[in-house]
């Protein structure tokens, strides 16, 4: 098992880039850990995307399992006095895969648009919820308080940093075990025809809840991770449509093509929002919403499908 | 001979380094601030264009050292302020990235800014975090320093528990027999809190008047109000507290204003006087208006030749008369300046940050509208008295006008030290001096 | 009982409006099965558009009707020019790309299009209460209404009625009866089917802009106020069934009333209760419970 783990070059090379990440930045400017931070636990969440569109499934509300997880950091610490990064992450996964578990047996009955706009209802009713309850922090939300490690809070932002550099690779690497597994590949035959898997002896519904749930809880890791990075949850940033939207977009920017692409195109988003912002405050929507059609005409495969125009990246595809 | 030599470089070194950690910084050409207000969204035309306006005009005129005396000395400790405008709208999160990024990446030496108090309370740990001198001049929710102390937050206007006590004082000299009070605030801390502070107040100031059992709390930036509107006018309740503050309260006065609303309600407003000047004529008359303290509207004659000078720099810069966030942008820039200039002659030279902070700390400065001290939240939460009046056209003039002012001083309307709004108005406001 | 007529009237006004907007939606999801997120851009458009000629209007002193005149003409400009650039800037190209990237497609036009509203229109809320001033306000059990917001029922009726003529009495509307029913055999027979989107997406368009000229004079039209309309259109779109008209109106109807009845009775239910009805009626029928019969494919 661990053999087949490390002979993966995808995930050797998912490896390598995190762990020079992981040095760079303790020479990298605070602000630029910071927006990297932010872009890897988008990326979390974009992988979770991921996972689904393989079978051809897109989810408008996954705001909603982003939100979960920010929250269950934020009420843990609120409610219990949490701060330990690992016990975060658990909490953020927990909340996250048994409400996933709970709504995948109604969302694994849908497809295409339906399955899109019922899982953005679901992250809608979570956001009035939160919006309109004043012990959850109302439209305010919460600030949420520096993370520590076993009881140790270091100073500066390094270490979360390479902690969470360290699970964002091993959901990649579990991603990409999962991708390669039977049940993984399972994933493009159900988008061909269904019916085909079902003559297979395989559920396709029961494959689908189980992708939904792995979704489910990339996106609350992502979500408990974002919420660290910032130290600040709060719905209109964390579980309205338009943070849906964004992940999506993002999904759909980075190209399916490889579990380490959901990293690279959500810390390049993460910094073109943010020189956007700054060369252009009244016009960086403008940009983005551009950036977003021109992929979608030019660039069908995302900005992977670039990467795999260099030959090493092109045989991770064959292997 | 040559060790004694070696020995004395050393102490002569040590000496030396110690005298330049103890001298002053050198003086500074720029001083690098950010200025965060809305500049997008509803809340960009009725507080943060004004608050913006209010800040740009002061720091001109301070770095070109055209305040009047006693403020005309240039600039800030001397330097140049460069400010770096920001948006304050996308909500919370987005706030404190924005914060970082100004601190990290554009590295200013201080920020002013945030009028919404979920941005306030979302930046200031961030702030404490980064160690970066942040003054806020409009947010007005007392949980900024009632959630500890902060050492380099400091908030240059009163918050809301005044403006509710204030509001149930003036209820109390003017329509002392009313009833029943309803209310309509925003679902968020501010507005939230905000009602819960007038009741409180009214529990205590008028004891014989009733709270409405259905008070409303739309959605922060619902913009229509029809069914909130229709259910506050069956309820027998006259009086009607709000804390609308941005296209909200537009809004909803345009909405409620054609169906007669405001003919048989007493609105009380605790802080929508720019919508007074920004709607004109359309703006009802009888309304109970506030500015959350000495500005806008409220103090537009006051004859001191520090507002004088700022009212009419104002009109003729922006054609317009300075709003309540006008004053209190223009108010943060002005103690900026008070702090930096004591800090730098105490110090001879241009002074670091910590001499800032310990200069601005329990700072008293004549302001634009008034006297303001930095008097609670140990040093860091200024204290100013808050006042009403009712809204009017003046025929003479063309313009709106506010009647039967009345300020309440701040030592009447505030809790003590140590004490939280909440608890200080539940043991019914021991102490207050009215 | 004054309750209940209070709640009954403030839910019709919410459900017109919902309805006017939400019925461009459905028409282009049904013909197109575009589920158009720029539906919000043409809404905010409309509102600008309309809110900028109406204060332009009664600053030079005409007449107060006059402004109805500029809402239908904002609302027939803006759809028509933003519905014909953008069918054929952006959705020519992908009309045989997947469902879910069109969606994203319209996701970044209509950030395209609320950017362009801040350079072209400025920071700055307008008013355009004219009007509302002018029509008045009228007592119904036992408070005041103000009469524009009851002319939503006419506008709202308006646009039921000519669709449903539209759809059932024209040559138009049998063309798009026949694309709606199968979209290949329509092509067949000789049906120019691109004509027939161009003429549906402007239609659902000009509806869009007409809803936000509409609500216009009621509010103060600032950046960003186009962002909740969208989520909103989609719950009643949903809740009716994506594609028909008749769904729309009862969405509209459901979502209008229970709103009303949440604000009066239970306001912290307020905002959910739409969300709640869409994931209810999702769950028991995922067509929405008017969706138009699906033809059989063999």
């Amino acid at each position: 098992m661990l053999h087949a783990i490390l002979s993966d070059k995808t995930v050797r090379l998912t490896a390598l880039a995190l762990l020079a990440l992981a040095a760079a930045g303790l020479m990298l400017p605070a602000w630029v850990v910071d927006n990297m931070m932010f872009g890897l636990a988008r990326g979390a969440a974009v992988l979770g995307l991921l996972v689904l569109w393989r079978t051809g499934l897109m989810s408008f509300g996954h705001g909603l399992y982003f939100g979960l997880g920010a929250y269950a950091v934020a009420l843990s610490e609120h409610w219990l006095g949490l701060s330990d990064f690992a016990l975060r992450i658990l909490a953020a996964m927990l909340v996250a895969v048994v409400a996933g578990f709970a709504l995948g047996f109604i969302l694994r009955r849908y497809r295409d648009i339906f399955f899109a706009m019922l899982s953005l209802a679901f992250s809608m009713v979570l956001y009035g919820i939160l919006v309109k309850t004043e012990a959850l922090g109302s439209t305010d939300g919460f600030s949420v308080s520096q993370t520590t490690f076993l009881g140790w809070a270091p100073e500066g932002k390094q270490v979360l940093f390479s902690a969470i550099i360290a699970v964002c690779l091993a959901l990649a690497v579990l991603v990409q075990m999962y991708l390669r597994s039977t049940l993984g590949r399972l994933t493009t035959a159900i988008r061909d025809n269904e019916i085909r898997v079902e003559y297979l002896g395989y559920s396709v519904a029961r494959a689908i809840h189980i992708k939904y749930v792995i979704s489910a809880a990339l996106a609350g890791a992502a979500g408990g991770m974002m919420a660290m990075a910032l130290g600040q949850v709060d719905p209109d940033s964390m579980v309205y449509w338009t943070v849906s939207g964004e992940l999506v977009f993002i999904t759909i920017m980075a190209g399916p093509g490889s579990v380490l692409a959901p990293f690279i195109g959500a810390i390049i988003f993460e910094f073109l929002r943010t020189y956007a912002f700054e060369i252009a405050p009244h016009a960086w929507q403008l940009i983005v919403g551009g950036t977003l059609l021109l992929i979608i005409f030019f660039l069908p495969g995302g900005i992977w499908s670039l990467l795999e125009r260099i030959p090493f990246i092109r045989r991770l595809r064959h292997d | 001979m040559k060790p004694n030599l070696l020995k004395l470089a050393c102490v002569f070194g040590l000496a030396a380094s110690t005298a330049l950690n103890a001298l002053p910084a050198a003086a500074k050409e720029e001083f690098k601030v950010g200025i965060v207000t809305f500049l997008s969204g509803p809340a960009a035309g009725p507080f943060g264009v004004p608050g913006h306006q209010g800040a740009e005009l002061v720091i001109e005129a301070i770095n070109a050292g055209e305040l009047p005396a006693p403020y005309n000395t240039p600039g800030f400790a001397g330097a140049r302020l460069a400010p770096i405008f920001v948006d304050e709208a996308g909500g919370n999160t987005k706030q404190v990235a924005e914060y970082r990024n100004l601190v990290q990446k554009q590295g200013v030496d201080a920020v002013i800014g945030y009028i919404s108090s979920g941005s306030c309370l979302s930046v200031a740990p961030v702030a404490e975090e980064l160690k970066t001198l942040t003054i806020i001049p409009v947010c007005g929710s007392p949980r900024l320093f009632e959630e500890g102390g902060k050492d380099y937050v400091f908030r240059t206007t009163g918050h809301a528990v005044g403006d509710g006590v204030a509001a149930a004082l003036y209820v109390r000299d003017k329509f002392g027999d009313a009833p029943a009070y309803t209310g309509i605030n925003q679902n968020y801390a501010w507005g939230q809190d905000s009602y819960k502070f007038f009741d409180l107040a009214m529990k205590t100031i008028n004891p014989d008047t009733a709270a409405s059992d259905n008070p409303q709390f739309p959605k922060l930036f619902a913009g229509q109000f029809g069914t909130e509107i229709s259910t506050l006018s069956l309820d027998k309740a006259p009086l009607v507290h709000s804390s609308f503050w941005d296209g909200d309260m537009e809004a909803f006065v345009l909405q409620a204003n054609v169906r007669g609303f405001f003919r048989q309600k007493t609105f009380i407003s605790t802080l929508g006087a720019s919508a007074v000047d920004r709607l004109g004529k359309g703006f009802p008359e009888g309304v109970v208006m506030g500015t959350r303290g000495e500005y806008g509207l409220l103090v537009r004659n006051l004859d001191t030749p520090l507002n004088r000078w700022f009212v009419d720099r104002y009109k003729e810069k922006y054609g317009e008369y300075p709003l309540g966030p006008s004053y209190q942008y223009a108010q943060s820039v002005l103690a900026l300046k008070i702090a930096m200039d004591k800090a730098a002659e105490a110090a001879g030279g241009f002074p670091k940050q910590a001499q800032i902070i310990d200069a601005l700390t329990g700072l008293e400065w004549d302001s634009f509208g008034g006297r303001v001290s930095m008097a609670l939240g140990g040093g860091h939460q200024a204290v100013h008295p808050v006042g009403y009046g009712i809204t009017g056209w003046n025929k003479k003039t063309g313009e709106p006008e506010a009647t039967g002012v009345v300020f309440y001083p701040a030592d009447c309307i505030m809790p003590p030290e140590g004490q939280t709004g909440i608890e200080w108005l539940e043991a019914g406001m021991p102490g207050a001096s009215c | 009982m004054q309750l209940l007529f209070t709640i009954l009237l403030d839910g019709l006004v919410y459900a017109s409006y919902l309805f006017i907007v939400a019925a461009g939606l459905t028409i282009i999801f049904g013909v197109m099965k575009i589920l158009n997120v720029a539906h919000g851009g043409f809404y905010a458009w409309g509102a600008y558009t309309a809110a900028y000629f109406i204060g332009a209007a009664s600053e030079m002193g005409l007449p107060d009707w006059f402004a109805f005149l500029i809402i239908a003409g904002s609302a027939l400009a803006v759809g028509i020019v933003l519905g014909l650039l953008i069918e054929r800037i952006v959705l020519r190209r992908l009309y045989d790309h997947e469902e879910i990237l069109i969606v994203l497609a319209t996701f970044g036009v209509f950030l395209i299009l609320e950017d362009l509203i801040l350079l072209i229109f400025g920071v700055n809320p307008y008013f355009a209460y004219q009007p509302m001033v002018a029509l008045g306000s009228v007592e119904m059990g036992g408070i005041f209404r103000d009469v524009y917001s009851l002319t939503l029922f006419g506008v709202a009726l308006l646009v039921a009625a000519g669709s449903w003529w539209m759809l059932t009495r024209t040559r138009w509307g049998k063309l798009i009866t026949a694309v709606i029913h199968d979209r290949e055999m329509a092509l067949i027979v000789g049906i120019n089917v691109r004509r027939l989107f161009v003429v549906t997406f402007c239609a659902g368009a000009v509806l869009g802009a007409l809803g936000g000229a509409y609500i216009a004079p009621t509010v103060s039209v600032a950046p960003g106020f186009a962002v909740d309309v969208i989520v909103l259109s989609f719950a009643v779109v949903v809740i009716g069934g994506m594609g028909s008209i008749p769904g729309a109106l009862i969405g509209a109807l459901l979502v209008g009333l229970l709103r009303a009845l949440a604000v009066h009775k239970l306001p912290e239910l307020e905002l959910f209760v739409i969300f709640l009805v869409m994931s209810a009626v999702l769950i028991v029928r995922p067509e929405g419970l008017f969706a138009p019969a699906k033809a059989r494919k063999i």
